[in-house]
Order: C-alpha cells, then sequence, then structure tokens
C-alpha cells in the first residue's frame, strides 16, 4: 500500500484536485439552488410550492447515479455538456434538494418576532430576510450543513461512471492496471478521509467563529438545561 | 390621530375583534385592559399590520389606511411597537439593533444614526451597554433597548404590547419608568398591559376590552373608583 501511496502520488494529488473543484463548483451551485427552493417552499404561492415540493421528491426520490447518468447521457445530447459539467450540475441539482430543506427548517427555526419586529421598523420582507432572519437561519444552518458538505465531497465520487478521472475515477483506472485493488482502494480512502478532515475542520472552525461571544454562553445554558 | 372603524378579525372560525371603534387623539396615552384572550394584542397588532382585519377601517392621521393601497412599510415606519418578547436581533449588539432601521430603511448615513443611536441609548440609560450583545442584557435592559430601536424611527405613535409581561418583577420598574417619561415628552402611545398602576398614573385614558369589543372607557380616576359595566367591575375586582 505504501508504496502505491508513493508511487502514484502525482496522479493521485490530480485527482484529488478535480474531486476538490467537483465539490466546490457543485455545492456553491448546490447552496444557490437550495437557497431559492427553501424559498419557493416557504412562499405563499401555491404553484412555487408545488414546484419545490416536486423537486424535492424526484431528486431524494432517485439515486445519484441515475441523475448523472440522466444529466451525462439524457441531457448532454441537448445541450453539448462537457462529462465535468454534467458531473458537477448533477451534483448541484443532487445536493440542491437537500440544502433546500436544510435551509427552509433554519429559516423556520428562527422565531416569528424577529420578522415582526423587522416589519414594524418599516423593514419590507426581502429586507427583513437579508438584514435580520438569513443571517441568524445560517448560523444556525451550519452544522447540518457542514455535514451536508461531507456528504457531498463523497458523493461526487459516483461522477467517476461518466468517465471523470476524479479520485474515485483514477482508482478504478489504477487498481485495473496495477491488480492491486485491495491497496489502492485504502489509498484512495485515505485521501477521501484527508480532504473530509482537512474540511471538518474548517467547518468547525467556521461554527466556532461565528458563535463566538455571542451564542456561546446561551447555547451552554441550554445544552445544560437539555441534559437535566 | 388615529381611529379605528367596525374593526372585525377573525382567524378562522374564531372572531377576536368583534366591532372596534377607537380614537386615539395625538399625545394622548391610552391603556389598554382586558382578560387574556379579549382581543387586546389583535386590536394593538392590527394597527401596524402586523394582522389584517376582515372588515372595518383605520384612519390615521386623516388618511385612511388601506392594506391595497397604502405602502405599509412606509407606514410602519411612523408606528413604532415594542413587544412583549423584545424580539432585539440577537446577532447585532444593542446599538446595531437601534440603528438597524434608521441606516437600511431610512438610508441615514452611518455616522449620523450612530449618534442618534447613542443618544437614544442614553435616554433609556443603557449608553453603557451600546456594544453589548442581547445575550447579555437583562429582560428590563432588553426592553429598554427595544424602546430605543422604536423610537430611532422617530415614530408619531408607539405600541406596547404587553412590555412588562415577560419580566421579572423587579425589572418592571425600569421599563415603565422609561414609558412614563416618554408619556410625559408628549409621545402618542397604546399600552397593552397589566399594570395598573401605571395605567393610573400614567395614561389619560383606560379602555377595557372583553370577548372582542370595548367594553367602557374613560380617564383611569373614573375608570378604576367607578366603573359602570359589571363586566369591569368584575375584572378590576379580581386584579386587586
Amino acid at each position: 500500500m505504501v508504496d502505491i501511496l508513493v508511487s502514484s502520488y502525482p496522479l493521485f494529488l490530480k485527482a484529488a484536485w478535480l474531486t476538490l473543484q467537483l465539490t466546490a463548483v457543485a455545492l456553491v451551485l448546490g447552496c444557490i439552488v437550495g437557497l431559492i427552493i427553501a424559498f419557493f417552499r416557504i412562499s405563499n404561492s401555491k404553484p412555487l410550492n408545488y414546484f419545490a415540493h416536486t423537486y424535492i421528491t424526484v431528486i431524494r426520490g432517485t439515486p445519484l447515479i441515475v441523475q448523472i447518468a440522466i444529466l451525462y447521457f439524457g441531457i448532454a445530447n441537448l445541450i453539448t455538456l462537457s462529462n465535468f459539467w454534467a458531473g458537477a450540475l448533477a451534483l448541484a441539482v443532487h445536493n440542491g434538494a437537500y440544502i433546500a430543506e436544510i435551509f427552509r427548517g433554519a429559516i423556520q427555526s428562527i422565531d416569528r418576532g424577529q420578522m415582526e419586529a423587522s416589519r414594524s421598523l418599516g423593514m419590507s420582507y426581502p429586507l427583513a430576510m437579508r438584514r435580520i432572519v438569513l443571517p441568524q437561519a445560517f448560523r444556525r444552518a451550519i452544522p447540518a450543513l457542514g455535514n451536508q458538505f461531507i456528504i457531498g465531497l463523497k458523493d461526487s465520487s459516483l461522477v467517476a461512471y461518466v468517465g471523470m478521472q476524479d479520485l474515485w475515477g483514477t482508482a478504478l483506472s489504477e487498481a485495473a492496471s496495477n491488480y492491486r485493488q485491495l491497496d489502492t482502494y485504502m489509498v484512495v480512502g485515505l485521501y477521501y478521509l484527508i480532504l473530509i478532515m482537512i474540511f471538518t475542520y474548517f467547518v468547525n472552525r467556521l461554527e466556532g467563529k461565528l458563535s463566538n461571544g455571542k451564542k456561546t454562553k446561551k447555547q451552554t445554558a441550554n445544552d445544560n438545561s437539555v441534559s437535566v | 390621530m388615529i381611529q379605528v372603524k367596525q374593526l372585525v378579525k377573525s382567524f378562522g372560525s374564531l372572531t377576536v375583534l368583534k366591532g372596534v371603534t377607537l380614537e386615539v387623539k395625538e399625545q394622548e396615552v391610552v391603556v389598554l385592559l382586558g382578560a387574556s384572550g379579549s382581543g387586546k394584542s389583535t386590536l394593538l397588532r392590527c394597527l401596524n399590520f402586523l394582522e389584517v382585519y376582515n372588515e372595518g377601517e383605520i384612519w390615521v392621521g386623516g388618511k385612511q389606511i388601506d392594506p391595497n393601497k397604502t405602502n405599509l412599510n412606509h407606514f410602519r415606519e411612523e408606528v413604532g411597537m415594542v413587544f412583549q418578547h423584545f424580539n432585539l436581533f440577537p446577532h447585532k449588539t444593542a446599538l446595531e439593533n437601534v440603528i438597524e432601521a434608521p441606516i437600511h430603511v431610512k438610508k441615514m448615513n452611518p455616522a449620523e444614526a450612530k449618534a442618534l443611536g447613542l443618544e437614544l441609548l442614553k435616554k433609556v440609560n443603557l449608553q453603557d451597554k451600546a456594544d453589548v450583545y442581547p445575550d447579555m442584557l437583562s429582560g428590563g435592559q432588553k426592553q429598554r433597548v427595544a424602546i430605543a430601536r422604536a423610537l430611532a424611527m422617530k415614530p408619531k405613535v408607539l405600541l406596547f404590547d404587553e412590555p412588562t409581561s415577560a419580566l421579572d418583577p423587579e425589572l418592571v420598574g425600569e421599563v415603565l419608568q422609561v414609558m412614563k417619561q416618554l408619556a410625559q415628552e408628549g409621545m402618542t402611545m397604546i399600552v397593552v398591559t397589566h399594570e395598573m398602576n401605571f395605567a393610573r398614573e400614567v395614561a389619560d385614558r383606560a379602555v377595557f376590552m372583553d370577548n372582542g369589543v370595548i367594553l367602557e372607557q374613560g380617564p383611569p380616576k373614573t375608570f378604576f373608583e367607578n366603573p359602570q359595566n359589571e363586566r369591569t367591575k368584575q375584572f378590576l375586582g379580581s386584579i386587586r
């Protein structure tokens, strides 16, 4: 295993970089999609509710690999998509559905009084959302969002099946040529593990930073009351 | 200044306001009294359109406020509200809470807004808490910040929805003191409260609501000492 780690590291580093790019694009787009869908779900408009609901049901109800295949083989025939963008878009659409539910839950968990107080000061709904509700909702969404990002990074491995040389794609072709499946897969597992540990570190730091000096005291108080 | 005409408000099959008519003059301090469920909070929330009523009219400053025609955001700038649970913005300091709306709604320049904010915090005796987050404030302090926040929009009328009901008893006084000061300065105020002493001392008029209608109203002295309606007598008797 160590020899593979040493001999193939340029290949795997390149693959890791591709995995990271793919994940980053997918998650940024996924957050945008997620936020839009979350707003559709909480809006008063029936058609928008219905659209969002259908979107979430379909995406959560079908395997990611099927979604990737449909996008790559189906839609890519209509509008030419590179396999990078087919993969990234499929991941974005997929993660978007889950992120939408995270955002919706976080927004709805913010006390109604926050919106009412904002409106009573003359703020419009969008202004109150942007300045008052969303900053609090984002903070509350970070743990769940971090979790979803980790899942998103790991799920990005499925784009290997539309021919991308990401981490998993590289592992598959390496193992096929060196016949040392176990060692190769353990090496690639290690790469994923390291990426996710780095990722988790940053999520935790962000969480700590955002709660610094503000929420800490209250949260500890709440935590205590829960355990009692 | 404010005229409410035959206001009706239902939540589903429950009719909370059953034709309420009320007039409030400029600089007048009106307290709304009544048991919980009598509709006083709902009436207050209708006045700045946090609830939209089903029937009736609301006139402010000689103009009818029609939620379909009037720009409610603009209208609400002139009608401040103080809530039972303060509803301070937890991610903003006391000063930021106060200057949020002046900067982002009125487009006041930040330096000017900050000066105004500090002045208002001083007015509610919290100038030393300007940079503190709401979590670190006591209930009474939070409510005073909330009052400063409402004042920052320079409203023509202030609505108070049970401003001291969520406070520890020893913190009630500091909030009432600020409200009393505002009343003396000539602010038009409509106050839903259970603080009978405040009603007696500060209010120009006491309004008693029961079951969605106004049963009795009058100057506090006559209202408290010589109530006419049986239900009013019963209510005043039960809280003594």
